[in-house]
Parts: C-alpha cells; structure tokens; sequence
C-alpha cells in the first residue's frame, strides 16, 4: 500500500505501526507517531492498522523557543 | 527561588535551544548562564538523517529541565496533539502551550490558547501558557488549570524588549502568587532585568541569545541580569520622582559663602 510519510508518499508493505516504523528505519529511536493528525502513544502501535492513503507523521526532539 | 508546578530552580533564566551557530555553542550558552530549564520542540523525523536523537543525546547529556513547546501551532486540535506527542517523547508533563493567531507578530490566540489548556490540564498536564498581558485570558487560564502564566514581553524575536510595561506590571499585581514568565521579545540583559525588576519570576530567552554575536557570552549576560533583576525587586526599589532630593546630608554643611 501507499502511506503518506512525513508528507512524502511511500510505499510500504507492513501492516501495523509497529511494523512500519521497523521497516521505515526508525528502530530504537526516540520517536512520537501521529495517524491522520490523531496521537497514537507507543503502547498503542501493535494494535494500530494502517491503511493505504493513511498520513503518518514521526516525529522526534528539535531545537526550540 | 522559584517554583513551577512544585519544581524549585535557582536560576530564573530559561534558556530556547533554536538558532545556534552550532550544538557546541550552544551546549556552552546553557552551561555558561547556569539555565535549569530550557526549552524544545518537535519536528518531522527522517529515518536516515535522524537529527533528532543527536539533538535529544545532547540536551540529556546538559542535565537541564525540558519544557516542550508547541510552536508553530493554529489550531487547538494540532497543540492538543502536539503536546501529546512531546509528552511521550521528552517524558514530562510540562508543555509550553504557544497557539498562534496571526502571523506578523506571532500573536497568541487567547480563546484557542484556553480551550486547548482546559483540555491538556484535564489529561494532566502541567501547561506554561503563552499568552498576552490581557488579565482575563490569564484569569481563565488559571480557570483552566494553568498554575503558571507566560505574557509575552513583545513579538517573538523581535528584541525590542517589554513592549507595555505597565501592562505586565499590571499583571503581575493582579496575580500575587502565580509564577509569572516573560516570555519573548527580549533583546538585551536590561530588557530581561526590567522584567524582573517587575516582580516576574522568570524570563525566558531564545534569539537574543542565540543569535547574538557571542551567544554563550549573551547567555551569562541575561543570567546576570536575571539575578540583579531579581535582587532589586526583593529589596524593595524606591519610587520615581521628578525633582532632586540630595542625597548628601544637608544638615551640617559649613557656611562657605
């Protein structure tokens, strides 16, 4: 299926969030995920499907004010 | 010393960590003013670059306090997320909740700004509000739950330190006992100093430091400030009049004429 990542279409053959940050390279980092704008926590990324069409944002600490 | 949300910090100067000339410097500028608190973001993580966890090592490695921001924010349901995810991230209730109504001068958006706190205090956050001097977005803040207020001195980045004095000294007599911030605007130490000569009791800088010529120089500057700020408020600042008063005793003086 396509995802949109991080506003860039990808492509991705996992089926669960868990299993998509696994397979986009984000192992073992520090990240906080967001389904089609609503926060899905870490405790809930196994039991997250994704779907195709679905915009997932990953995002991690940066520099702010 | 002072207190936000039961956590007691020495120093009062709250540091931003964006536009550095480099991580280096400014790990420096933090280590230099002697910050206990700084504040930090979030933003789009690439899987190959993953700038983020770099970042992330370095801020834990300074051994400060984070308190996340929500900037670039509109909307209550984007802030109300955001915070979400930056509680997850930097494990920490604390968020500092920026909800931007218009762009020029990055004006908060009060109403927005107290629909989004009532939500986040209600799922237990510990919300530092970016507000206005406005006394009633502040009253209602603290309705929501808010335990903390931060009014802006002036527009984000624009250095022009406390744009309405008289409205943040307002502020500060109409809300005895609330930690109050100035947050924004700063642009030298004597802006932050006057800031605290008000009674506030914090300030929190980014630009000026960071953009400034010799940032971890700048830091220590607005540290200092910070503390004579401080020091004068304590000690209870004569008021302003208009004509001489001699401070040489006049009794005594010999008649030389």
């Amino acid at each position: 299926m396509k995802i949109e990542l991080n506003g860039q279409q990808t492509e991705l053959a996992a089926a669960t969030l868990d299993q998509a940050l696994e397979e986009l390279g984000y192992s073992g980092a520090v990240v906080a995920t967001a389904v089609n704008g609503d926060f899905v926590p870490r405790g809930a990324r196994t039991e997250t499907l994704l779907s195709d069409g679905d915009r997932l944002e990953v995002i991690a600490p940066l520099q702010g004010g | 010393m002072a207190s936000f949300y039961g956590i007691d910090v020495e120093n009062r100067l709250m540091l931003g960590t964006a536009q550095y000339p480099s991580p280096a410097v400014l790990a420096e500028a933090v280590r230099r003013s002697g910050a206990q608190i700084v504040t930090v973001s979030l933003r789009r993580e690439s899987a190959q670059a993953r700038e983020g966890q770099a970042f992330w090592q370095m801020i834990r490695d300074l051994g400060v306090r984070v308190l996340p921001n929500t900037a670039g924010c509109h909307t209550v349901k984007e802030a109300v997320t955001t915070a979400q995810m930056a509680r997850e991230v930097f494990e920490t209730p604390w968020i500092k909740l920026e909800l931007i109504g218009e762009e020029d001068r990055l004006h908060p958006d009060v109403f927005a700004l107290v629909e989004a706190a009532r939500i986040l205090c209600a799922d237990s956050f510990q919300v530092f509000p970016y507000t206005t001097e406005d006394l009633i977005a502040g009253e209602k803040l603290l309705e929501a739950g808010c335990e903390v207020l931060m009014p802006w001195g002036a527009p984000i980045g624009s250095g022009l330190g406390l744009a309405n004095p008289q409205g943040l000294r307002a502020m500060r007599g109409h809300f005895p006992g609330i930690p109050l911030v100035v947050d924004a605007g700063i642009g030298v130490p004597s802006h932050a100093a006057q800031a605290m000569e008000l009674g506030y009791d914090a300030v929190l800088v980014n630009t000026a430091v960071a953009k400034a010529g010799d940032p971890a120089a700048m830091a220590e500057g607005m540290a200092r400030a910070v503390e004579a700020g401080r020091l004068a408020y304590e000690a209870d600042p004569i008021d302003a009049r208009d004509m001489a008063a001699p401070s040489t005793p006049v009794m005594g003086r010999a008649f030389l004429a």
